[in-house]
């Protein structure tokens, strides 16, 4: 091939290529044929559909609602949240389960940071099949399962698609905080035991994240590391709209005083 | 001598953490560390640190998947964020060791027992003294061990700190597959069972 053998051929040849629609893209600006009755066409804020192995990365303001659809039934979101003025604010697994008194995030439950502060809240979830202990598959995990869990292979791992995505706000290794696994689950035995529920599930399970502060959110989807099968991953959804911010009679904020102490913190970041 | 008739190697290092006091010590591959719940149900928050590249640390989730169990025991291997084998226990008299309960800090403190415990000492400002030593921060503390520490999960999800199953001169021993850096916080929470509500000292003893 030698018909671009100079900048005007290459570049007729790059243009020709723009309106090309694929499975797993943005759509610009944001469009959807299925948000809420209640959500005005102008509040949508972002539509991407995520790869089988890929990753997406966005900037949520407070209040804005992300929701998070497994198309085909075999995602897994693997999901770190940072704060976005002050990014060693993060996600904290460990705090999230033990404030919360429970080990199986689902409908009603804030995803906490740090520092006492409430980053999110899963609002509605069709799912419940979720993971806060199993954390990202690896590169040395995927070497082991697939022979290679490079970002330049076919396997690539969520850890670094994790850390691709983080990098891309000037984070990097150090940031890579232990993430929640969603719409793959686990079920913890007396004995301590990890027993993955990795499905395939239905199609078309939806989740419902609201932000609670300005996030920096990422998520790889990748198979989940304890799912045994030859790689198995499908797209996921990503659509988010403009929404308020939890109020003081909110539901989720006032169904237990640590959630509330929770808000509380949060409130108290954004009074100025 | 309590504690120590039955060690193998010299005794390279042996201290006393006071009460609530944080430590840092650097093992290289092979050494062990004994830690010794001097008092009984102690919990001692444990972090680790592969001391040629600090970016590579404990992590708690790697080592849970990689066991498919959340609790740690004798032969479980505490494994890095690369998936590496960091520590290994070879030897414990406790059933199992907590590493899904996290540390305590003054923020979860106010979300946990209320705004008023905001001011009390925490794990997390321990770890975090220890760290600067080092050069590192707030972004290198992840998810801990606690040894010494029970944290249960019930059939319905249910899930929290309970009773100790420590008890006074139990211990754990540790050894490095690595040269790591070790950094505990020997645990002030007074909030809850962890410590029986009472801080004590721990012992640690490193062998070559």
């Amino acid at each position: 091939m030698n018909t671009l053998a100079d900048p005007n051929a290459a570049r007729a040849h790059a243009r020709a290529m723009g309106g090309t629609v694929v499975e797993a893209m943005p759509v610009l600006p944001p469009r959807a044929d299925d948000l809420p009755a209640d959500i005005a066409p102008d509040d949508l804020l972002w539509e991407e559909t995520v790869a089988a192995g890929g990753y997406a990365t966005r900037i949520l303001r407070r209040g804005t609602r992300l929701r998070l659809i497994d198309l085909q039934g075999d995602a897994c979101a693997s999901l770190l949240l940072f704060n976005a003025t002050m990014p060693t604010e993060r996600l904290n697994i460990a705090d999230t389960v033990k404030v919360q008194w429970n080990a199986y995030p689902g409908a009603g439950s804030l995803l906490l940071s740090d520092m006492g502060r409430v980053m999110a809240s899963i609002e509605t979830d069709e799912a419940g099949t979720h993971d806060a202990f199993c954390g990202p598959s690896t590169p040395a995990s995927n070497a082991l399962r697939y022979g290679d869990g490079s970002n330049a292979g076919a396997h690539p791992s969520a850890r670094d698609r994790l850390l691709l995505g983080a990098a891309k706000h000037g984070l990097g290794r150090r940031d890579i905080h232990p993430c929640i696994n969603l719409f793959k689950g686990v079920a913890i035995a007396a004995d301590g035991g990890v027993a993955a529920r990795i499905g395939p599930f239905a199609p078309g399970r939806a989740l419902v994240l609201r932000a609670d502060m300005d996030v920096i959110l990422v998520l790889a989807n990748c198979p989940h590391v304890l799912d045994t099968r030859p790689w198995s991953v499908t797209p996921l959804r990503a659509t988010a709209w403009r929404g308020a911010v939890a109020g003081p009679d909110d539901a989720i904020r006032n169904a237990t005083p640590e959630r509330q102490r929770a808000f509380l913190n949060t409130d108290d970041l954004y009074r100025c | 001598m309590a504690h120590t008739q039955d060690l193998t190697g010299p005794i390279l290092h042996d201290a006393i953490v006071p009460a609530r006091a944080p430590w840092l010590h650097r093992l290289t591959a092979g050494q062990t560390l004994r830690i010794v719940d001097l008092e009984g149900n102690q919990a001692v928050d444990f972090l680790l640190y592969a001391t040629d590249d600090d970016a590579e640390r404990y992590s708690a989730q790697d080592t849970i998947a990689a066991q498919q169990n959340i609790f740690l025991r004798t032969g479980s291997v505490l494994r890095s964020n690369e998936g590496r084998a960091m520590m290994t226990i070879v030897a414990t008299s406790v059933d199992y060791h907590d590493t899904i309960g996290g540390a305590c800090s003054c923020e979860s403190n106010t979300l946990r027992y209320g705004m008023h415990t905001k001011a009390q000492h925490a794990c997390v400002d321990n770890f975090l003294e220890a760290n600067l030593r080092d050069g590192r921060g707030k972004r290198d503390i992840v998810s801990n061990i606690n040894f010494f520490m029970n944290v249960p999960v019930e059939p319905d999800g249910a899930l929290g700190i309970v009773d100790g199953i420590s008890a006074p001169g139990l211990t754990v021993d540790v050894r490095a597959e690595m040269d790591v850096t070790v950094v505990v916080s020997n645990c002030p929470q007074i909030n809850n069972p962890c410590n029986g509500f009472n801080p004590t000292p721990v012992r640690m003893i490193v062998t070559a």
